[in-house]
């Protein structure tokens, strides 16, 4: 089991060809105007290649424009300067091959579970039985098949972000946008959605960016570790997590590799969140 | 509502342990407390009702308080009494119901999709919005019943002027729920959508009129009552039929019963359609969770 650590912002070569890279961010900045009518800098120069079928995760002090990323990827915010590309081409509009897990909870109240995972293939215009024969099966894989009829209300934290899950995976993403999904579940429910999602998509092939600031969850889940820098975020470092799948996430987290990986990011991970938190504390906001 | 079943299946304590009491019976206990409480809320109900018709009527009949301008309870029952069976002078007591309750439904009906409409139309574009939000103030700053003698003027005595008042009476406060309903959808939950495939016509459809229906639903309650005041004022100000007609001739004749009795007729009118209102956004907004209050 082998670490390499890829200092400064190269970008990591992908394995594979060209082609084979499914999301790339080339140098790319995003100012956005703050309410007060001030520039302000989320991502400066970034630069994130992930190839097909690879599992990349962004780690951050707090506030440092990691969701920023995963916007722009989608193609709900455009980039200032440089350029953004999934499957090869630009970012214009919505992908139809994205998929997004997002942190807050994102379900419809008013629909039943069912017609949650469904809402996906029912707006893509796919016919009324297809689509809820289709939404029962991933219901049930994520093994809701009781709760089909539930509202979002009566299901815990947990059930929710299954249905979350599965409501994503029946478009069946190529590209596969998390942001901090687990970050509001107790430890026990995370563990065990973590698992969930490794399982997901291992049989989906889909390449994921997983924003997290739970450095112990980025390194169990990703191939690929980005360490931000403190906003304006840039890519401070880039790991490699040889560790061998599948994985499991009861257990990883006691193996000594995984735990030397790590102290490893973990120090360099500390300066930026010291960084973070100093200028917080200095500027007041 | 939705505990598991087997949460509620108790199992019984074992027969030699006297002094625990068992699930069902801590249950049957609980379940008599709630119900002498909701009795004893129902006396007090009933009881200060009857306290104050009582001292109201001791009052008038010993010359406490005077029945020419006050009334008494029992000559306001005598009036909607003479008015059922003898009718009104305007005619049959169950016809100027029906013609406010036409009024009030018709401008209630009008004034609802308008407010709903425009409120999702300026709610879903911010250069509409930022554009026509100072002439909406402006006009919802406007004493709207004063418009009722505008109406009387240009749309005569019949119909269509009470609904005129009572739609203008309802938009507003349709609109500003509306509107502000669709100003709060959750900015994820449209996103999320978006993602999903929905196009700009589906989130609205889907996404932007079920969150800002519980708002529109809040406004409906307050809405009619504004309904049946712009219905009643309307025919207070000049009609040929009518409940608010009613008032106008008993108030000319001196008439305190008469007035009163109109009154209560419309309470009854207005807590009857709230009952119906209630229903129906329980029945559409059956996902929401179940109140606390509604619980016990």
């Amino acid at each position: 089991m082998s670490l390499q650590a890829v200092a400064g912002v190269r970008p990591p070569v992908a394995p594979g060809s060209l082609s084979s890279r499914a999301i790339e961010l080339d140098n790319v900045t995003r100012r956005f105007l703050t309410p007060d009518g001030k520039s302000m800098t989320a991502l400066r120069d970034f630069t994130m290649t992930v190839g097909c079928g690879e599992f990349a995760c962004v780690v951050g002090p707090t506030g440092c424009g990691k969701s920023t990323t995963l916007n722009l990827v989608t193609g709900l915010a455009k980039p200032s300067a440089g350029e953004v590309r999934v499957m090869g081409a630009p970012v214009s509009g919505i992908h139809k091959d994205v998929g997004f897990v997002f942190q807050a909870d994102a379900l419809f109240p008013w629909r039943s579970v069912l017609d949650n995972v469904a809402a996906g293939p029912l707006y893509r215009g796919i016919a009324k039985a297809q689509a809820y024969e289709k939404a029962r099966d991933w219901i049930a894989r994520v093994g809701l098949a009781r709760f089909e009829k539930h509202y979002p209300h009566q299901l815990s934290g947990g059930m929710r972000k299954r249905v979350a899950l599965a409501q994503t995976f029946i478009n069946e993403p190529k590209i596969l946008l998390m942001d901090e999904p687990f970050s509001a579940l107790d430890v026990q429910t995370r563990t065990n959605m973590q698992d969930e999602l490794l399982e997901l998509w291992s049989g989906s092939g889909a390449s994921v960016v997983f924003v997290t600031h739970d450095l112990e969850e980025a390194v169990a889940l990703a191939d690929k570790v980005y360490v931000l820098t403190a906003g304006p975020a840039t890519v401070k470092s880039v790991y490699h997590i040889d560790l061998p799948r599948p994985r499991v996430m009861q257990e990883i987290r006691y193996d000594a590799a995984f735990v030397e990986q790590c102290r490893t990011i973990w120090d360099d991970l500390r300066e930026e969140v010291q960084i973070g938190q100093q200028r917080t504390l200095d500027t007041g906001h | 509502m939705t505990m598991p079943a087997h949460a509620l299946a108790a199992p019984s304590a074992p027969a030699t342990v006297r002094a625990v009491p068992t699930e069902a019976e801590i249950e049957a206990k609980a379940h008599a407390r709630l119900k002498a409480r909701r009795a004893l809320v129902l006396g007090l109900r009933i009881g200060i009702l009857f306290t104050m018709l009582a001292i109201w009527e001791v009052g008038a009949r010993i010359g406490f308080i005077d029945p020419f301008f006050f009334a008494s309870p029992s000559g306001i029952a005598e009036q909607i009494w003479v008015w059922v069976t003898e009718g009104t002078s305007q005619g049959p007591l169950w016809v100027q119901i029906l013609v406010t309750l036409e009024e009030t439904a018709i401008g209630f009906f009008i004034g609802v999709v308008g407010g709903v409409v425009c409120g999702i139309v300026l709610g879903r574009n911010k250069l509409l919005a930022d554009v026509f939000s100072i002439y909406i103030k402006i006009a919802n700053s406007i004493p709207r019943v004063v418009l009722g003698s505008i109406f009387i003027i240009s749309l005569g005595l019949g119909m269509p002027s009470k609904v005129a008042l009572a739609v203008v009476m309802v938009f507003f406060v349709v609109f500003a729920n509306a509107f502000q309903g669709v100003r709060e959808a959750d900015r994820a939950m449209i996103a999320n959508a978006q993602i999903l495939g929905a196009s700009p016509l589906q989130i609205t459809t889907s996404v932007i009129i079920p969150s800002a229906l519980s708002w529109i639903l809040a406004s409906l309650h307050v809405s009619f009552g504004f309904a049946l005041v712009g219905a009643v004022v309307g025919e207070f100000l000049g009609a040929k039929q009518g409940v608010g007609l009613l008032i106008a001739t008993a108030q000319g004749a001196f008439n305190a019963n008469g007035v009163f009795a109109a009154m209560i007729i419309l309470a009854v009118l207005a807590l009857a359609i709230e009952f119906v209102i209630t229903l129906v956004e329980n029945r559409l907004v059956k996902w929401r969770p179940v109140p606390f209050h509604e619980q016990n």
